[in-house]
């Protein structure tokens, strides 16, 4: 039987892109598609995606969760285990265009829902915990089911294809969003699955990644004492669980947290001539070792009212940075951007290990 | 001859530069890589943005970007020249061993990344901005020159000559010793290596209208590696 993802490791790139409107102004999944064109050949087909925030403006209270089934039965399974959980206002299938380039598709729906208030009583959680614990059972103890999507107004959309493909498929140019992500896969590790395609999500935390980090085990074997579990053997799957725990259990904020999976080396921070600036730079490295990420990486993390992009601290990989009125573009190639915008300004490369925040001004979201 | 790259791959755009005048203007660039490479006795200007490892084992031919460039630029050039009128992405002249780069503006990352020389082929960079992080990383030879001129006052990033083990990178101004690794050995410029700057510059100074008298005045340091202090023991022990 052919091993899927999760099942086998293969030991063998990437592009990124997204952009944000500092306004809060929606745009149409149209240029981010774009974007990918000239970036190509740094996917080979085996998955693309994307992660888009602002979309659900009508269910923004709910959880939108984006599920792939393996067939009907699993639907159904899934579906009596979610109506003791939550309450579902609204079920149905993802739309998308059937199109050569993309074939064996699952079974694709998307689930607005909300917390039992009873259940989270029960159990005294809050409400992300709740869900994030439910995705987390889904995707480990539910065959043939997988959330790929759990966030608040907003959604991932991914494939096993070149991503100006799969944009086609869901029909991204329907969608309109403050700010869009975009990853195209070249799988390095693993066979390519549905599942296993960019954007990793965890609520309405998000993540492409262009690298392949050596610390994967290391920073399994520390985050799954928190509950997480990697499930697919996919670097940026733990990528995504370490900006959860550090974010929304350890209330870090996106710098520091950018300072611990990419903390600067000793002898950097030795040189540093702020006292306060060293004193929390070994603070960060000494609690959480164990979250250092090594090997090359380029990621842009989305959440809910914003964006960061982040290399690693030998910049191994990568990303540039541009902008243009309220929008910011960041893009694994510059081309990426122009064809975004073509009078982009301020372009730049952003050093290793320096993160680039952008949040939505005050109230736009 | 004006070619227009839009919405063509690559490998069709460097068949028709193969087929092409001498002198060609390639514009609509986006994205395309591996432009040019190989190539000897063209005279090509690039409007746009051209892809990553543009002019890969060049071999003479000439290249112009009008704007930035992405990364691995001159990636083991042999010969000619690449003149590029805004930044530099990662990795410029990756192992080049021969032939020119000249950037207006900033370098990334590892720019010069394993520069090699042998006997008269002498690779230069020159930058006009600042360098990245890792510059001339693992350098085995060549000349790579930082001008350091309106970046700031910024003039490189940190651990700049990491693994260097032969040629020279000549900075305009005085980077911070401790950046440097300690099998590096920083000086002033002396006379011999301001007359190699001064011959270097000449031609740089010329194609982007600036002031080579007014560049030779500040003071320049010059990286070696430290023959009395050599990489040794550092994998096994012989």
């Amino acid at each position: 039987m052919k091993s899927i993802e999760g099942q086998i490791r293969i030991p063998s790139g990437c592009a990124i892109a997204a952009v944000i409107s500092r306004e809060g102004n929606c745009m149409t999944g149209e240029k981010i598609v774009e974007s990918m064109k000239p970036m190509h050949d740094r996917s080979n087909g085996l998955g693309g995606g994307f992660a888009a925030y602002g979309i659900y403006p009508e269910y923004r209270d709910f959880y939108a969760l984006h599920m792939f089934f393996n067939d009907r039965a699993a639907r159904k399974d899934c579906e009596v285990f979610l109506k003791e959980r939550f309450e579902i206002v609204k079920s149905e299938i993802i739309p998308t265009r059937k199109i050569p380039s993309i074939t064996d598709e699952p079974v694709i729906w998307r689930y607005f829902v909300s917390p039992l208030q009873s259940q989270l009583k029960n159990l005294q959680l809050d409400e992300k915990e709740y869900v994030a614990r439910t995705v987390m059972k889904i995707n480990c103890e539910m065959a043939g089911s997988y959330v790929f999507s759990s966030g608040q107004n907003m959604g991932a959309f991914k494939a096993v294809g070149f991503p100006e493909d799969v944009g086609v498929f869901y029909k991204l140019e329907e969608y309109e969003g403050y700010s869009w992500t975009a990853h195209g896969r070249y799988p390095t590790n693993t066979p390519g699955w549905w599942g296993g395609a960019h954007p990793f999500t965890l609520l309405d935390y998000s993540i492409v990644h262009n690298g392949e980090i050596s610390s994967y085990d290391a920073n399994r074997r520390f985050i799954e004492m928190f509950g997480y579990k990697c499930t697919l053997q996919t670097d940026t799957e733990v990528i995504t669980y370490i900006m959860d725990y550090l974010l929304r259990v350890q209330k870090l904020t996106l710098a520091e947290a950018a300072n611990v999976i990419a903390a600067p080396f000793w002898s950097t921070i030795e040189s540093k001539t702020d006292a306060y600036e060293r004193k929390k730079y070994e603070f960060l490295r000494t609690v959480f070792p164990s979250l250092l990420i090594t090997g090359p990486f380029s990621i842009v993390f989305g959440f809910n009212g914003g964006l960061m992009a982040l290399n690693d601290r030998l910049k191994l990989r990568s990303m540039v940075v541009g902008e243009k009125e309220d929008k910011v573009f960041i893009a694994s190639e510059e081309a990426a951007i122009r064809v975004m915008e073509p009078e982009a300004e301020n372009i730049y490369a952003p050093a290793g290990g320096e993160p680039v925040i952008v949040k939505l001004k005050e109230g736009a979201f | 001859m004006v070619l227009n790259a839009n919405g063509i791959e690559f490998k069709e755009l460097n068949e028709k530069l193969r087929g092409s005048d001498n002198k060609i203007t390639v514009n609509g660039c986006c994205g395309q890589r591996f432009i040019a490479s190989g190539m000897k006795n063209k005279k090509i200007t690039i409007e746009g943005i051209p892809g990553n490892a543009l002019g890969a084992y060049l071999d003479g031919a000439e290249i112009t970007v009008k704007g930035n460039a992405q990364d691995a630029v001159g990636d083991t050039m042999n010969d000619g020249k690449i003149v590029i009128h805004g930044n530099i992405g990662d990795a410029a002249g990756y192992a080049m061993r021969g032939g020119r780069i000249y950037i207006k503006g900033n370098a990334g990352y590892r720019a010069g990344i394993h520069m090699k020389e042998y006997k008269n082929k002498v690779p230069v960079m020159i930058i006009g901005g600042s360098a990245g992080s890792f510059l001339g990383e693992y350098q085995a030879g060549g000349i790579i020159i930082v001008l350091g001129m309106k970046s700031g006052g910024k003039l490189v990033g940190n651990f700049p000559c990491t693994g260097m083990h032969g040629g020279k990178v000549f900075f305009r101004g005085e980077p911070a010793e401790d950046i440097f690794p300690k099998n590096v050995c920083l000086k002033a410029a002396s006379a011999d290596d301001m007359k190699c700057i001064n011959e270097q510059i000449s031609e740089y100074a010329d194609i982007f209208g600036l002031d080579k008298n007014e560049i030779l005045q500040s003071k320049f340091t010059v990286a070696t590696p430290d023959s009395n202090n050599p990489y040794k023991q550092m994998y096994v022990a012989n």
